[in-house]
């Protein structure tokens, strides 16, 4: 009747696996490395393609002309800017109004959670400043973003005279049927967050901003410029957002179509894509486009502002321009008319972007490998972990396996369920405090960041991290007690048991990880595995199982990081799925939720510490 | 054993007050796994207040409810919280002392077997002492208060009510039938089972014209197929199980939250409070490491499949009914794991613990 009833062929796999369980391991851990490195060669990689059929054909004819009016756009803009130091918002809406569209402005401000050298509270605030294109042929139920983000300093002055030229530009046109909204934020990804948060009516971040005055519908997906040079000679993309999400792939694509169109050099992370991909060389160089955006996208940090646009569900791209010292050089025509003909595209759409890749890796621009052919190498890493808990639970049991084939002497008569139970119950307290000390590290920096300076003479900055320092400090006194609490039963099943249940937990986390955010999974799983698996108790010590429990720790501390916020627009319920899980142990099957702060719909956000610009110093803190 | 039971329902009240009042609550009212259109609070406010309007709850397919549960919360519904708890508290008791007489029952009957000589001789180890069958009422009761208050009681009716209301209720009544043959003394879980028979079993009230909620929960002929399984199972279950009512009521329970139209959470915790009845038979499951594994893997992916398939945008439906399927794999297999490890040390305590066969060699018990 199949494996699971068949005494025999159940024998015969419980041999196979208790025997060849060191072998199999290491196969399958190899297996994994070596099937993500195969992810370049063309089996696996496979030419993008349109998925989306109403954005198929590049039927539009650009008509954009403005380079001479995008260029005087651009240095009245930067000497405004020059003149008032920041954003020179009064130019901008009058010059937004002469072109036609409905101008709003929007201020906002944040506290940064850390003071600067001599003690202050830096407050950065800044003002964003919006026009509208209403569509002339349908009500304002969707919009389409391009939005150029202006930091500090003085670059994207042409890009934001790029965005008024356009904008006069699609102002004399009638075939819009979606509004489309010219944003120029200040401080980078501070104002974008602002303004994303404000249009969504949602605070995830704590920032304070006054509310929008105009709204244009629901976002269908945006486009994010960057250039601060008169003439390009390759536009680069940038795809990687927040917490590892990536927009749909459709939108590279289209990206792709229409600089192929207009002749125009494209290029993913700075460099041009290899044509050649039967060769050794394409691949190799794939591989080092790959491996440079697991990287980035591990990282989960937004690389530009369209990263902090796919939580709310929009799919934006963040747009390049790059002056090298290549030969031949693109003015700002054709950078527009590249962006009219993206415009005029996303204009067609009947529905969001939902046919082609969500979840993606790209060894070139032109290539992708999608996650059916990418999940497989973290499968088999955690397949490792899963044969080695098989394997601590058949060597658990084999008194009991003896009992299940009677035939041969009588097996042992201690009867497992107590010995097991009382097992199980001597695990949960090793369980419980690694689940506390996850949560300690999770909530206990940030508010004992006040408490800490009250009484002690030190800056906020360090109190945090001595505060981190002091929980791990307690954490490594976990394998002491463990080993006093686990093997007063049994001294071979305790740390047997408590390693079979750390390595489950382990797989399960990193699972769940590799589901939401593939190359943190992939990176932490290829780290985590082998010391997980090869960790076993030398003498009397158990250090090691504390160690798995304290790395089940520190993984789920960098997963409770790196969780998402839903903004709240969707009226939908919020979650921080480890954070849960963190405290609420061993309880019950089914995993906890818990509610962060606003309801609304999770789509990523993160504790994490991204990166925004401030004046004075080159760090950039942004808490989500 | 009073003082014991006494102390879990006032920890389970204490804690359902606090997760009443937290900001769980909401949370987990919405959450799609606890919270299903047969048991959602939400739609039985709504549907109350339709009646208040004079407009028929049933009007607008949202209130899926028995007329028993309008005429039931009619009145008590500012205490809902209370009434709540005080029925998942009264489950609790009723479960408790149900499952004291059951093992009395059990302990008798073993005695009476042994005195006939009807166990083959080798079979010590498989009889159920006194001592060990102690504290199974209390863990029962315990695994009942807990699971049900982390989920249930926040979002919907306690799920004992809507189970035996809502549900099918043909299915649970054979085994009542022969339970109630077989021992002169009302067991009171018996006597619960029975009471909601005789009360649902009455057609709709005479003071709401049209109100026939049966038809609007699912008869659809697409699921009828499905739901047919629910069915299937009881006759045959109930001639193989004709000596055992109560393993039979445990094995319809689980079939009937396998394939109910809409599963929730409570409904797995329901049969699987019953567990700590059936400990003895943990030596003679076989899968019993990949099938929890399998249960928790799913249960652990059910939120964050549901997040990126409704929030991140980036699965679609087919990841997260993936994992419904899974899960239903996972409980079928668990569910006829115990069956067999049932039918195995039944078979073991007639025939013997060592088996050999004719011509002296070992034997093996392969289910065929």
């Amino acid at each position: 009747m199949g494996l699971l009833s068949d005494p025999v062929r159940r024998r015969a796999l419980a041999r196979l696996v208790l025997r060849l369980n060191a072998p199999l391991c290491v196969l399958s851990y190899v297996a994994g490395i070596a099937w993500f490195l195969a992810l370049v060669f063309p089996p696996l990689t496979q030419r993008t393609y349109m998925s989306e059929n109403a954005m198929g054909s590049t039927m539009v004819e650009e008509q954009f002309a403005g380079g001479d009016r995008a260029r005087a756009f651009a240095r009245d803009f930067a000497a405004h800017r020059k003149k008032s130091g920041a954003l020179p918002v009064a130019w901008l809406e009058r010059t937004m109004r002469s072109v036609g569209l409905e101008v709003y402005t929007q201020s906002f401000s944040r506290k940064l959670p850390f003071p600067d050298e001599t003690h202050e509270r830096y407050m950065v605030s800044g003002t964003n400043v919006y026009g509208i294109l209403r569509a002339p042929r349908a009500a304002s139920t969707e919009s389409l973003v391009l939005t150029v983000p202006c930091g500090s300093d003085s670059t994207n002055s042409q890009a934001v005279g790029l965005l008024l030229a356009l904008a006069a530009h699609f102002r004399g046109q009638i075939y819009w049927a979606k509004d489309i909204v010219f944003l120029v934020t200040e401080h980078d990804l501070l104002g974008t967050e602002a303004w994303l948060e404000a249009y969504h009516d949602v605070n995830v971040t704590g920032m304070q901003s006054s509310p929008l005055q105009g709204r244009a519908g629901a976002i269908q997906a945006a486009v994010a410029l960057e250039l601060s040079s008169d003439v390009v000679t390759s536009l680069d993309v940038a795809v990687e957002g927040l917490n590892g999400q990536l927009p749909n792939l459709d939108l590279l694509n289209l990206f792709q179509t229409f600089c192929q169109k207009g002749g125009l050099l494209c290029t993913l992370q700075g460099k041009l894509q290899p044509e050649d991909w039967t060769s050794l060389d394409g691949p190799l160089q794939g591989l080092q486009t790959l491996l440079l955006m697991v990287l980035r996208q591990a990282s989960g940090r937004p690389h530009g502002s369209h990263g902090l646009f796919l939580r709310y569900r929009v799919e934006a791209l963040t747009l390049r321009g790059i002056n090298s010292f290549r030969q031949y050089k693109y003015d700002l025509v054709a950078v527009g008319k590249a962006l009219e003909g993206m415009f005029r595209k996303l204009n067609h759409l009947l529905e969001r972007l939902h046919q082609s890749f969500f979840l993606y890796l790209l060894p070139g621009l032109s290539r992708f490998v999608s996650i059916g052919l990418y999940m497989p190498a973290v499968g088999f890493l955690l397949l490792v972990l899963g044969l080695k808990a098989l394997e601590l639970w058949m060597q658990l049991h084999e008194a009991g396996m003896g009992l299940e084939e009677p035939g041969g002497a009588p097996g042992p008569s201690v009867p497992l369920p107590p010995s097991q139970g009382v097992g199980l119950a001597s695990l949960v307290a090793p369980l419980l405090i690694s689940q506390a000390m996850g949560l300690a590290l999770y909530v206990l920096p940030v508010l004992g960041q006040h408490v800490a300076t009250q009484h002690f003479p030190v800056a906020e900055a360090e109190a945090v991290v001595l505060t981190l320092l002091a929980i791990y400090a307690a954490g490594l006194a976990l394998p002491h007690n463990t080993h006093r609490v686990v093997s007063t039963q049994a001294p071979d099943r305790g740390w047997m048991a408590l390693k079979l249940v750390a390595l489950i937990y382990l797989a399960l986390q990193l699972g769940c990880i590799a589901l939401t955010n593939f190359s943190l999974g992939f990176l932490l799983a290829t780290t985590m595995v082998p010391t997980a698996a090869l960790a076993k108790p030398h003498g009397p010590r158990l250090e090691c199982n504390g160690a798995i429990l304290a790395r089940c720790n520190l993984h789920l501390q960098v997963q409770a990081i790196l969780l998402p916020q839903p903004p709240k627009y969707l009226g939908l319920q919020s979650f921080v799925l480890v954070a849960r899980l963190e405290c609420s142990g061993v309880i019950s099957a089914h995993c906890k939720l818990r509610l962060l702060g606003s309801s609304a719909s999770p789509a990523s956000a993160s504790g994490v510490a991204g990166i925004t610009s401030m004046r004075h110093h080159t760090w950039l803190i942004l808490y989500f | 054993m009073a003082a014991p039971l006494v102390l879990v329902l006032v920890v389970a009240v204490t804690v359902r007050a606090a997760l009443f009042r937290s900001s769980l609550a909401e949370f987990i009212s919405e959450r799609v796994e606890v919270v299903s259109p047969l048991s959602s609070w939400k739609r039985v406010v709504e549907g109350l207040s339709l009646l208040d309007l004079g407009v028929s709850p049933y009007s607008g397919a949202v209130f899926h409810e028995t007329p028993l549960i309008i005429y039931l919360f009619h009145f008590l519904i500012d205490y809902a919280e209370l009434v709540f708890m005080i029925t998942d508290a009264l489950t609790a008791i009723a479960l408790y002392f149900a499952i004291q007489d059951f093992n009395k029952v059990v302990f008798k009957k073993q005695k009476l077997l042994l005195e006939l000589d009807q166990y083959a001789p080798d079979v010590a180890e498989l009889i159920r002492t006194p001592m060990e069958m102690r504290y199974i009422p209390l863990k029962v009761a315990l695994l009942q208060c807990f699971p049900q208050c982390y989920f249930s009681c926040l979002s919907d009716i306690p799920v004992s009510v809507p189970t035996h209301l809502v549900c099918p209720r043909t299915p649970l009544s054979p085994p009542a039938a022969v339970h109630t043959c077989e021992n002169e003394e009302q067991s009171l879980l018996d006597l619960f089972l029975g009471v909601c028979h005789d009360v649902c079993g009455k057609p709709s009230g005479n003071h709401l014209p049209l109100l026939l909620p049966s038809q609007l929960l699912g008869f659809h002929p697409r699921s009828l197929w499905l739901y047919i399984n629910v069915f299937f199972y009881t006759i045959p279950l109930a001639i193989k199980l004709k000596e055992h009512p109560i393993f039979f009521m445990f094995i319809q329970i689980a079939v009937i939250a396998i394939f109910k139209s809409y599963p929730t959470v409570g409904d797995v915790a329901l049969y699987m409070a019953f567990f700590p009845v059936w400990n003895h038979l943990y030596r003679f499951l076989r899968n019993i490491f990949v099938l929890t594994c399998i249960i928790i893997v799913c249960s652990l992916l059910f939120p964050v499949l549901w997040h990126l398939w409704i929030y991140a945008g980036s699965a679609n439906s087919n990841f997260f009914y993936a994992i419904t399927l899974t899960f239903n794999v996972g409980q079928i297999l668990l569910i006829s794991d115990y069956f067999y490890a049932f039918l195995r040390r039944e078979y073991y305590l007639t025939h013997g613990l060592y088996l050999t066969a004719k011509d002296g060699t070992e034997a093996m018990l392969v289910l065929k």
